[in-house]
């Protein structure tokens, strides 16, 4: 049934339909109404789960790794700091192979101090070992929590993954969303059953110590794991598009790419505002066109490769800056395209940090930028977008 | 921002597509808010903020004071503004339509909100259907149905009182 709702009622409703049997939560600004609307299903009955209100976001995860332990399909959502104060347990959870969901209400990083959107906080995370999932909308949202279960749990894969929903453009924006008949829910995904599981009158030790001869065959298995993630993340979109009429373009979602002169590469929310651009500028005869980063872990090397190969320009926004590097996604999508039979021209803009509204204009400055950038070749220097008192830097 | 939800899907409730989302200060109850709707025939992919609106709706004339609200208002835009009965709207720029109502009278009679603090929500958006064009009375009332937690009946006739009592002036 359509109705409208905000990103992050999409998330507990998105939980719910998934059936998280527990749901270990610490409330954290724009996340809180999240772990609130969960916390009302369960005490109404309306989902059939443990709520466990923690005292930290350390403990959230610890309690979301304990349960997942045990064999319950475990959810909790976070944001920024929150987030930010799980790192060493995330990689409780990926080490552990525990497929544990979680939304990440992507917020900027302190100080000075920021509720709003910024990827900083996920990006920070991407070493954890966890699926990271930018998403656009608020269906997305919803859908990709579906999808996440049936990914992780997968025998062979058994990772976790952060669902990463942008702080008020999408956690506090109401829109029209499909909530899934929950019958045709149950049978995309069914109830999680992992192979090893800790059960009463059966001991076993979690998480012991190894010797340096054992180590390195476990973080092995978890490279195998997240490599084989990416065709599995693709093949379980195709069914649920056929279960649910819905599907979001796999790791790289691709818009208006196949005859492209450049591409403008961006991630979460801002997606929607650039495919109107993109509308825009086509319509004025300009070959543009939006490759979405949908999955950032596990990387999609190939969809790039592939991407590489089709556009002259390539430009890329980050929402987030590594200090001393440049935008993650810049230079991860570099080294990608290292080895490619053809590299575009690249170059790396970073806008809407704290919040910043990414607007059309800005967007439209960035394609014109990039097809300039065609004819003279890539530039090293990552471009800050909308600052006070720095001019915008031609081409 | 409940306003604004209650007309995103009141729209919504009409067959449109909407989008609606609220820009707070700082968090805490009272502090100025602004919020924000879009309605469309087609889906709206669009996430950037509003800076030229059809309408703009003020829910607290004390902020008439001290901030252009109008500012990117539409050269064709109209205004909406709680206002108190019986007393002179100060000037505001020319050129647009402006309608006031006054919503906080018209919450406290019906007991929404306290007596001090009425809630104006549901009154305001009664009295904003009758100016925009996209949503009739009876799916604000509907809205209001499904969005007010508590006192559903009373919200529904505040805001049916304040689509009779809403009145365009001049500027």
């Amino acid at each position: 049934m359509r109705k409208v709702m905000t990103g992050n009622y999409a998330s507990a409703y998105g939980a719910k339909a998934a059936r998280a049997e527990v749901i270990p939560a610490y409330p954290i600004t724009p996340q809180t109404s999240i772990v609130e609307k969960l916390a009302e299903f369960v005490s109404t009955g309306e989902l059939k789960a443990k709520f466990v209100p923690v005292e930290s976001e350390h403990s959230a995860m610890a309690a979301c790794v304990s349960a997942s332990i045990l064999g319950a399909r475990t959810y909790t959502a976070t944001s920024s700091h929150g987030l930010a104060l799980m790192h060493e347990v995330l990689m409780w959870a990926s080490n552990a192979r525990l497929p544990v969901v979680m939304t990440n209400v992507s917020r900027a990083m302190a100080p000075p101090w920021s509720v709003w959107a910024d990827h900083m906080d996920s990006v920070a995370e991407r070493d954890t070992g966890w699926m990271q999932f930018f998403c656009e909308s608020n269906q997305e949202v919803l859908d990709t929590i579906i999808m996440a279960y049936k990914v992780c749990e997968s025998r062979g894969i058994m990772l976790p993954a952060m669902i990463i929903e942008d702080a008020f453009i999408l956690s506090h924006t109401s829109e029209p969303v499909d909530v899934p008949d929950q019958d045709t829910v149950d049978s995309f995904l069914p109830s999680y059953d992992p192979e090893i599981k800790l059960e009463i009158g059966k001991p076993m030790g979690f998480g012991s110590l190894v010797r340096p001869d054992q180590y390195m065959e476990f973080r092995y298995k978890s490279m195998l794991a997240m490599r084989e993630a990416r065709d599995r993340i693709v093949s379980v979109e195709d069914e649920f598009r056929q279960a649910f009429g819905r599907s979001y373009g796999g790791l790289l979602d691709e818009y208006m790419c196949d005859d492209a002169e450049v591409a403008l590469v961006a991630a979460g929310s801002v997606a929607g505002t650039v495919r109107t651009v993109v509308d825009k500028l086509r319509a004025k005869g300009m070959k543009v066109g939006l490759a979405r980063i949908r999955a950032f872990r596990p990387f999609p090397f190939q969809e790039f490769q592939s991407l590489a190969g089709r556009v002259s320009g390539m430009a890329v926004l980050d929402r987030s800056f590594t200090h001393g590097a440049a935008g993650a996604f810049f230079t991860e999508i570099q080294g990608a395209l290292y080895d490619a039979p053809k590299r575009p021209a690249m170059k790396n803009y970073i806008a809407g940090l704290g919040g910043r509204d990414i607007t059309p204009d800005v967007i439209e400055g960035i394609f014109e930028d990039i097809l300039v950038r065609c004819e003279r070749g890539s530039d090293p220097e990552p471009e800050w977008l909308d600052v006070a008192g720095l001019p915008r830097r031609r081409s | 921002m409940v306003a604004s939800e209650i007309l995103a899907n009141a729209a919504f409730n009409m067959g449109f597509e909407v989008a609606s989302f609220p820009f707070f200060g700082v968090e805490r109850r009272g502090a100025p808010v602004t919020a924000f709707t879009r309605i469309d025939a087609t889906p709206i992919r669009i996430r950037s903020s509003i800076y030229e609106p059809d309408y703009v709706v003020v829910l607290d004339s004390s902020l008439l004071k001290g901030i252009d609200v109008l500012e990117g208002l539409k050269r064709d835009g109209t205004t909406f503004i709680n206002y108190p009965d019986g007393r002179r709207l100060p000037s505001l720029p020319g050129g647009f339509r402006c309608f006031t109502l006054d919503a906080t009278s018209i919450a406290a009679a019906h007991g929404i909100g306290s007596k001090v603090t009425p809630i104006v929500n549901t009154a305001i958006m009664g009295g904003f259907s009758r100016i925009c064009d996209e949503v009739s009375l009876e799916a604000m009332v509907e809205s209001i149905r499904e969005k007010a937690p508590v006192k559903k009946e009373e919200n529904v006739a505040a805001a049916r009182e304040a689509y009779k009592r809403t009145r365009e002036v001049s500027t």
